[in-house]
């Protein structure tokens, strides 16, 4: 039996992956999707969020968000797009004051889907809740029908938009959990990186349906919440220590 | 009336055999053409040859848009990414202006376009280092496609 370089070498990566002990693999195989295959099922991208790691006054995930995707102020607080925000929460009873970042948190039963006159609010295979700024007429309704206040309305005319962030007047736009980074194997966002940078890592990314992930064991071992678990939404991103 | 329509199909035939000589000794057209400048310290063959490109340079985004947008599928080849930072003039970085690769054509031919309202008309500055290469993440993938699959 003669191999071809080829066949030798992915049956040398694929022994490679396997061989080690189980859960540890020198190649991960969920970040190892070649460009031209469609994401699937096989994913479900989300983020786990431990507050009790989230410094009070700390914007670096905020800032490093807007900094990623090119989304930029104009001053105007009240119509400046926001991808990710800072809400401090307080109880009222004992005072005891938490913050939190929110953003898009990539619903697997999203309402701004249903509400999507046009389509152009959708979700992917591997869950991650976009707008399709081609089909997307602006009309907001999915801004309304967020329980999160996760979408933003562009405004005003964009310049210098980054190469794999486009944004245009006239759409609607929210968190992209980093698509472009996802779809690259980068295995983390921009907020993820840059909490774990300052030192806080209160953010922590991961794929949901593999049961060897940071993130599965980490809901496994402690409680979580996803914010309004009345709305039976089953939210991609999960709180802990709220 | 009959000598009428007859001298009128005269008329015409001239003129028309008039203006077809007259045409081919012309060299410049009546409108002038756009200049194009082509990026040329790329030096390199465009993605397609060039008549499929000016005939069907749309068609290749629109069918790329929709795969990248909704599955995820991120090839280089026919994205718009990869046009502007080919063409993207090398004074101004960008493909839009008065001589810029895809503003100076559509603007001659009228055609509105409307990629830049969102998409930047501005190459990437690293070039290259945005992605691994192609061989790499083919070799790391475990589901190898038959022989005559997918390049």
């Amino acid at each position: 039996m003669s191999l071809s370089r080829r066949e030798f070498l992915v049956a040398g990566v694929a022994t490679a992956a396997t061989a080690l002990a189980p859960g540890l693999r020198l190649v991960e195989l969920a970040q190892a999707r070649a460009p031209e295959e469609a994401v699937t099922k096989l994913q479900r991208w989300g983020l786990l969020i431990d507050v009790a790691q989230c410094a009070d006054g700390c914007n670096a995930c905020v800032t490093a968000c807007h900094e990623e995707n090119g989304v930029t102020s104009h001053n105007r607080p009240a119509t400046d797009a926001q991808w990710i925000r800072k809400v401090t929460i307080k109880d009222r009873q004992t005072g005891y004051v938490q913050s939190l970042p929110l953003m898009c948190q990539h619903c697997e039963e999203p309402p701004c889907v249903d509400v999507c006159p046009t389509g152009a609010s959708f979700k992917r295979a591997d869950g991650i809740v976009l707008v399709d700024k081609h089909t997307c007429i602006g009309c907001r309704y999915c801004m309304m029908a967020c329980p999160y206040k996760a979408r933003s309305f562009i405004h005003e005319d964009t310049k210098d938009q980054k190469p794999h962030a486009p944004r245009g007047k006239g759409t609607v736009e929210s968190c992209t959990l980093c698509v472009h980074k996802v779809d690259r194997g980068d295995g983390t966002t921009a907020c993820a990186e840059a909490c774990k940078s300052v030192g806080h890592q209160a953010i922590l990314f991961g794929n949901l349906n593999d049961a060897n992930s940071e993130i599965r064991k980490r809901l496994a071992s402690r409680p979580s919440t996803q914010l309004r678990p009345d709305l039976n939404l089953n939210t991609g991103v999960r709180y802990t220590g709220l | 009336m009959k000598l009428f329509t007859v001298g009128v199909l005269a008329v015409m035939l001239m003129t028309t055999g008039l203006s077809a000589a007259t045409a081919g000794e012309k060299k410049s057209p009546r409108v002038s053409l756009p200049t194009v400048n082509v990026n040329k310290d790329k030096a390199e063959q465009c993605v397609e040859p060039t008549e499929v490109m000016r005939r069907d340079h749309m068609k290749m985004i629109l069918h790329q848009r929709d795969e990248t947008m909704h599955q995820g599928i991120r090839t280089v080849k026919h994205s718009l990414k990869n046009c502007v930072n080919c063409h993207a003039d090398p004074k101004t970085g960008s493909v839009l202006g008065h001589n810029g690769f895809c503003e100076s054509c559509h603007t001659y031919a009228a055609v509105t376009m409307d990629c830049f309202g969102c998409h930047t008309d501005k190459a990437e500055k690293k070039i290259g280092a945005v992605r691994k290469p192609d061989t790499l993440e083919k070799l790391m993938r475990l589901s190898v496609p038959a022989a005559g699959g997918k390049p």
